[in-house]
């Protein structure tokens, strides 16, 4: 990948973190960590990987995104919204009463979200069940499946994975948001996921980890794991719930960020202003 | 238009009228698919893998999973038929038919085998009483509850031609035969199926047999007595019942399944609902769990033969008089 594009995903990653976080800054709360930590996925696969039509998010012959940790609808939304999906002003809709940007993404109500997740665990199979649909329909597209590490708790992800790696459906990439916090602590505490690339390999998965933040990275593991014959694929992403921002990265508790003090506003803030600059100037270095 | 026929004779096993439907319609369209989670020999179901053998899935044990994978066949546009026992078709997987299926705006078709009492041997664990309740609460779900063989042909038929969630129960034994050949039916509408004056018996599933010797022996003893078998228990005839109920002296609801929240149920809100004050006996399982034993054995013990549904409606006989 040259510099030119690295400069590029890596701009679109800051911009989801933007958005996300004027989205989330506006309405006062909101699930941060999580869409921060797959920004740099989300720009790699919507900036690089996946064929698709923002202007025809129907379109019959596009690749699919099943975002199975729905809360991070957030970092999905900022991403759909820089893709041209939809205006960047819905953003500031999110949760609003009858908005078309619900806390956790439906497919019936936002252009480009290919599957309703939320309830966690259901993602998996949705998309296991895409990929046999595009499978049978013998189509070479290929479904993501962005899963969050406290998400795999859930018995129903290694029905799935089971499943998965059974029919050997390597059109469905499985990536695991290794960020290692859930809702209330660390997932080493809550329940402990031990080493999810032994886990994956072991229930028969072709599979690969990299860093979180590395642009590079995570696209050569995609292209690997598209030359892959005959068996499930799996990315394991060790990432930072927070990711992008140290403050956000250190801050304990932050899966929902509550914005209701000065010092997290002010964090914020700068954040707001600090991404800004450096967007604007890699654009320009960029041009 | 249905025809009744007059027969003591045992149709053919459910489950293979099942088999055999989904075999012709994965033969005429290609988009139909069938799912299975390990019960395919029980059911039948492994047959069709023997000419679809690429649009046939066993899924193994594991019914969450299936429900997703239904779910996500949908969106590309496949027409998913799924099989299992009627609890885990239902209760086990509630989670994922609500928002994978039902919320999702999804299609999965469902056939929840062997309800209520015809879970037999596998005893209390395999029993469902409550399938239909749960589905109810689905928005939008279409549910029945198969009189025959030549019913459940028809609702197989039907649903796969419809979007959303459709749960059929049936038992995959041969139940006794109501319809002739060729019958057709009309999904949301009831079928009256004799008409009179004093008494209505509302019922559903292969309970409409019993219900239809019960009117007979009525009749004998002097009663006018109108059947319906509501064969969709969502959405509910509630025309014809309303128009059957409005000058009864005494309504009687009969179901393989728990008063609380099945044919029963909504009966009686209908009835409420529109200002019927009629006396109202429904006939099901009340706030008991399954337990094991033969078909036979669980339709007597739990109520739900001819015989011992005569015996609870007795005492509400006596006050018609």
């Amino acid at each position: 990948m040259d510099e030119q594009t690295v400069t590029r995903l890596s701009v679109l990653a800051d911009k989801v973190r933007l958005d996300t976080l004027k989205t989330l800054k506006n309405m006062g709360y909101g699930h941060l960590g999580g869409s921060f930590s797959i920004a740099e996925l989300l720009a790699v696969l919507y900036g690089k990987q996946m064929r698709i039509r923002p202007q025809e998010p129907q379109w019959a012959n596009r690749d699919r995104l099943v975002l199975s940790k729905g809360h991070a609808g957030p970092g999905l939304y900022a991403m759909l919204a820089n893709m041209g999906y939809f205006d960047k002003t819905m953003l500031a809709t999110l949760n609003e009463g009858g908005t078309n940007l619900p806390s956790h993404p439906d497919r019936l109500k936002t252009p480009g979200v290919d599957a309703t997740t939320g309830s966690l665990g259901q993602g998996t199979s949705v998309a296991a069940g895409i990929a046999t649909g595009l499978r049978l329909d013998k189509k070479d597209n290929y479904v993501y499946l962005i899963c969050g590490d406290g998400e795999l708790n859930e018995g129903q992800c290694w029905e799935a994975f089971q499943y998965l790696a059974h029919f050997k459906l390597n059109n469905c990439i499985v990536i695991i948001d290794d960020n290692k916090k859930q809702l209330d602590g660390l997932t080493v505490d809550i329940m402990n996921p031990f080493d999810f690339q032994k886990k994956m390999e072991a229930f028969g998965f072709y599979t690969l980890k990299v860093k979180g933040d590395d642009i590079r990275g995570i696209d050569a593991a995609i292209e690997e794991l598209k030359s892959v014959k005959d068996q499930a694929v799996c990315l394991v992403l060790d990432s930072i719930k927070g990711q992008g921002v140290p403050y956000f990265e250190t801050l304990n508790d932050n899966h929902s960020v509550k914005f209701n003090n000065d010092e997290i506003n002010q964090a914020a803030e700068e954040t707001i202003v600090a991404l800004e600059k450096s967007i604007k100037e890699r654009e320009q270095v960029n041009v | 238009m249905f025809k009744q026929i007059e027969t003591a004779e045992l149709g053919k096993e459910l489950r293979m009228v099942v088999v055999d439907t989904i075999k012709e319609l994965m033969d005429e369209n290609k988009r139909v698919i069938a799912l299975d989670a390990d019960l395919g020999s029980a059911s039948g179901w492994t047959t069709l893998e023997g000419t679809n053998k690429e649009r046939f899935f066993n899924m193994g044990i594991a019914e969450a999973n299936m429900v997703g994978v239904a779910a996500g066949l949908s969106l590309t546009n496949y027409i998913p038929f799924i099989h299992t026992f009627g609890p885990f078709a239902t209760r086990r997987v509630f989670d994922q038919m609500f928002i994978s299926g039902g919320y999702a705006g999804n299609t999965i078709n469902v056939y929840g085998s062997d309800p209520g009492f015809a879970a037999g041997p596998n005893g209390g664990t395999h029993t469902t009483w409550e399938d239909v309740a749960l589905m109810r609460m689905v928005p939008n779900a279409t549910i029945c509850d198969a009189a025959d063989e030549v019913q459940m042909e028809w609702i197989i038929r039907t649903f796969s031609h419809l979007q959303g969630v459709h749960y059929v129960r049936g038992n995959r034994k041969a139940v006794h035969k109501v319809y002739a050949p060729g019958s057709t039916f009309e999904l949301g509408k009831g079928n009256l199926l004799q008409e009179g004056n004093d008494i209505l018996l509302v019922a559903a599933g292969q309970l409409v047999y019993e219900t239809l010797q019960l009117a007979k022996q009525l009749v004998q003893e002097g009663y006018s007595v109108a059947v319906i078998d509501m064969f969709t228990i969502k959405p509910l005839d509630k025309e014809l019942l309303l128009a059957q109920s409005k000058d009864k002296k005494l309504i009687i609801t009969i179901e393989n399944h728990s008063i609380n929240g099945g044919l029963g149920s909504a009966v009686a809100e209908t009835l409420a609902e529109n200002g019927y004050g009629i006396p109202l006996q429904r006939i099901g399982v009340n706030e008991r769990f399954g337990q094991v034993g033969t078909p036979d054995f669980l339709q007597a013990e739990f109520g739900l033969t001819t015989d011992k549904i005569y015996e609870q409606v007795q005492p509400n006989l006596a006050n018609l008089n």
